[in-house]
């Protein structure tokens, strides 16, 4: 399976709405520089019974999701929260092996680039500790996006759910 | 030893097809990177990335694709350029072909200007 510069739309604006988080928890996080996310794969979640009923499978698209969501958050805490962070292009997305309920996944994302209006990352995907994936993203900092275009003033990103996730990494770390 | 002009075409090729995701015969000298290769505002980040990162080289923030034109109301007026927007930008963009653009001088086809030469030149004056 692979894509390659595929822009996933506006998915962020209705992450408000909904409870639209793909990690479960980080286990590691270094400001500005990489994060570590895990995952598990449990059949109480609805879309397996339909992606397959007969043999459920995570889609590939929500793991990608769970590295954006893990490099999303470490881009967005290296400007403090105050950037609206977006997924703005899977540069390469490539995976070796299904994933299954009962399966854990590791998300290791690393910035390889961190400018004013935009960053890059570098994602590994793990399943129960062996690389089962390698998913390359590009995020925008949408207020300081080079066509000009306005966002919301309100950061329709960062609205709080993110940032508990990390919050008790990093209140660790400044301790 | 300098790099020749091949060895940079060749480089700047590999990171086009790695960034925009085409084939290497579509990365011709005179390919347009938005209309021909379907390069978006997020590509040239992308793009400014990888070229850095592949000739070893720093791209200051808006020398490459300058920032801050397409915003600024002194710049752009109905979709063009003023004539203080067209002196801005060809000032910020010595390696850029700007041909017929002074007759219609409409942004959305300022991205045009951007060939795969185009980037080649530019890479070839940050190498010295």
């Amino acid at each position: 399976m692979q894509a390659r510069s595929v822009r996933p739309g506006t998915m962020c604006w209705i992450i408000n709405a909904m409870r639209w988080i793909w990690i479960d928890k980080f286990i590691e996080f270094e400001p500005r520089k990489r994060a570590v996310a895990i995952k598990n794969v449990s059949l109480a979640e609805e879309h397996l019974h339909d992606h397959w009923a007969a043999q459920p499978i995570m889609p590939a698209s929500l793991i990608i999701e769970g590295v954006a969501q893990t490099g999303g958050i470490l881009v967005g805490q290296a400007g403090d929260f105050k950037e609206k962070v977006v997924l703005a292009k899977i540069s390469k997305a490539v995976f070796t092996d299904i994933v299954r309920p009962g399966d854990q996944l590791t998300y290791e994302v690393e910035i390889t680039n961190l400018a004013p209006e935009a960053a890059a990352t570098s994602g590994t995907v793990r399943k129960n500790g062996q690389v089962i994936g390698q998913v390359n993203l590009m995020f925008s900092h949408v207020d300081q996006n080079l066509a000009g275009l306005k966002f919301p003033e309100e950061n329709f990103v960062f609205t709080g759910q993110f940032e508990r996730l990390v919050a008790p990494l990093l209140e660790k770390a400044d301790a | 030893m300098a790099m020749t002009e091949g060895e940079v075409f060749d480089k700047v090729r590999e990171v086009l097809v790695e960034a925009l995701g085409v084939d290497d015969e579509e990365v011709s000298p005179e390919a347009k990177l938005s209309s021909d290769l379907g390069a978006e505002s997020i590509d040239f980040l992308d793009i400014t990335f990888q070229l850095e990162k592949a000739f070893d080289i720093k791209i200051p923030r808006g020398e490459l694709v300058p920032d801050n034109v397409l915003n600024n109301p002194e710049f752009v007026q109905d979709g063009r350029l003023t004539e203080a927007g067209l002196a801005e930008v060809k000032a910020r963009m010595p390696h850029v072909e700007f041909g017929d653009f002074d007759k219609d001088p409409d942004i959305s086809k300022m991205m045009d200007l951007f060939t795969v030469e185009t980037i080649v030149k530019y890479v070839q004056s940050k190498l010295g």
